[in-house]
């Protein structure tokens, strides 16, 4: 028996979406302040995975549990209320590949948003804790202006800020980088780093290898709706057990994360 | 030769001014209804639920697809002796002229809706928003803006429609005009003026909104 209990339990999770099954049966678990990275190819399943811990995609069968709220799944089980959703999900910070900033609202208002509105703080106190969020990714500075005035990497760091803003449970990235010029990959890597840093529990779905075997404690390979491997960062990218993951692991460089 | 004498119409500025307030007042009125009833008919259009897509649907369609001649004789004369309560003439116009209009700002609405990307629903969601806040304070603010001109032309046609509601002896500027022209025997004059009237109204909106447009297109 294990003293605390794992923050993200997910057991045997399915979707499929039409006649494509994009999840089958998945089991995983992220410890309270783990960091766990979900690679694979295209086209595995990682990203429904990622989206089905915060029900942007509703699973059809198996359970999640984040923190003390679990939802079960399934034709014995009814789809859970969107006010129950949008309450779990207030627990969970979403960071997405396409940033998804409020292009009507300034830096600030982007961080401010859901604090005031669904936290329903006042806001002079939402307005102090999204100025101490944005100076966290350290850009505080830009605080009024409007994201479209932002570079890629500026935008997602304003997107982080934005999760955090609701002093989530746990922070799920979809793929953070991959829309970004590779220039400007490595200030969003050290922001995720400074979280990881900090004790945040995360489940960070990318392509940048190096960074997962820096930053994960633990990866989990996917292929074809299955995971294929799972297990300590360094030594499952080191010396990987399955020939899918090494497969996969040979497209890539292992060196260490750019600084 | 017909020799045009506008001056007599002079006399009658006081009717003219009234039918103006009326045309200008039963405008706002109608842009306002019309425009809260097509919000709602495009959100049960973008509804879940079938029954709402349907009823909202059909009441579209209905009033797309018949005249606003038509609609307003029909609510004056007969919804009435349906529903059994008396309507005023004002009250049938009003309502004829908002769902007439509804009808195709719903389409307009809807529209702007679904242009938005779906990654703001999405955003608003992870952050713990419900359905109707994202609409209200990420969705909608954006698409409104994006669906300004059309609206605005939406508008501009309300209101010219007005010009129908004198069927129904509502006193707006057309019917205030045909008085005029019984009475001073000068329908040259009397519709050529309403006709600049209208114009003058019309014409710096429909210029406004091709500004707006064109701004629009720069910033996108």
């Amino acid at each position: 028996m294990t003293t605390s209990r794992p923050m993200i339990e997910v057991k045997a999770l399915r979707k499929s979406f039409g006649t494509l099954t994009v999840l089958k049966d998945i089991n995983f678990n992220v410890e309270a302040g783990g960091v766990v990275a979900l690679l694979g190819p295209s086209g595995s399943g990682k990203s429904t995975l990622l989206r089905s811990i915060n029900l942007l995609v509703v699973p059809d069968g198996g359970s999640i549990r984040v923190g003390q709220t679990t939802f079960a799944f399934g034709p014995s089980h009814k789809t859970p209320r969107s006010r129950e959703l949008a309450a779990f999900r207030s627990r969970t910070g979403m960071v997405f590949q396409n940033f998804n900033l409020f292009p009507h609202m300034s830096v600030l208002q982007n961080v401010m948003e859901a604090p005031v509105y669904v936290r329903k703080l006042p806001r002079n106190e939402a307005q102090d804790l999204a100025m101490a969020q944005l100076e966290k990714v350290g850009l505080a500075d830009r605080a009024y202006q409007v994201p479209q005035t932002l570079s890629g990497g500026q935008k997602q760091r304003v997107a982080i800020a934005r999760a955090l803003a609701m002093e989530p449970d746990v922070m799920l990235f979809d793929e953070a980088t991959s829309a970004l010029d590779p220039e400007l990959v490595s200030e969003v890597l050290l922001t995720i780093q400074q979280l990881a840093a900090d004790g945040m529990t995360m489940v960070i779905v990318t392509h940048e290898i190096p960074f997962a075997r820096d930053v994960a404690d633990r990866v989990v390979f996917m292929r074809d709706g299955v995971v294929v491997e799972e297990g300590p960062a360094r030594q499952t990218i080191d010396d990987p057990h399955m020939e899918a993951t090494r497969s996969f692991l040979s497209h890539f460089h292992k060196g260490r994360m750019p600084r | 030769m017909y020799e045009w004498d506008f001056s007599i119409l002079f006399g009658y500025r006081w009717l003219f001014l009234q039918g103006l307030g009326i045309t200008i007042a039963f405008t706002a009125a109608i842009v306002v209804g019309g425009i809260a009833i097509g919000l709602l008919a495009a959100i049960c259009l973008l509804s879940r639920f079938a029954v709402l897509r349907a009823v909202s649907l059909g009441f579209i369609e209905v009033f797309r697809c018949t005249p606003i001649l038509v609609q307003l004789i029909w609510f004056y004369y007969a919804l009435p002796i349906l529903v059994g309560i008396e309507m005023t003439p004002v009250t049938a116009s009003l309502l004829a002229l908002s769902c007439y209009g509804g009808s195709f700002y719903a389409e307009i609405i809807r529209g702007g809706i679904v242009s938005i990307d779906p990654g703001q629903q999405e955003a608003g969601a992870a952050l713990g928003m419900t359905p109707a806040l994202v609409m209200r304070r990420i969705i909608l603010p954006q698409a409104l803006r994006r669906m300004g001109p059309a609206l605005m032309n939406q508008s501009i046609l309300q209101f010219k429609n007005t010009s129908l509601v004198s069927v129904l002896a509502v006193p707006d500027l057309v019917y205030q005009g045909q008085m005029v022209a019984h009475d001073s025997f000068r329908p040259l004059e009397t519709y050529t003026a309403i006709a600049v009237a209208y114009f003058v109204i019309l014409f710096p909106l429909t210029v406004f909104v091709r500004r707006r447009e064109r701004k629009l297109r720069v910033s996108a």
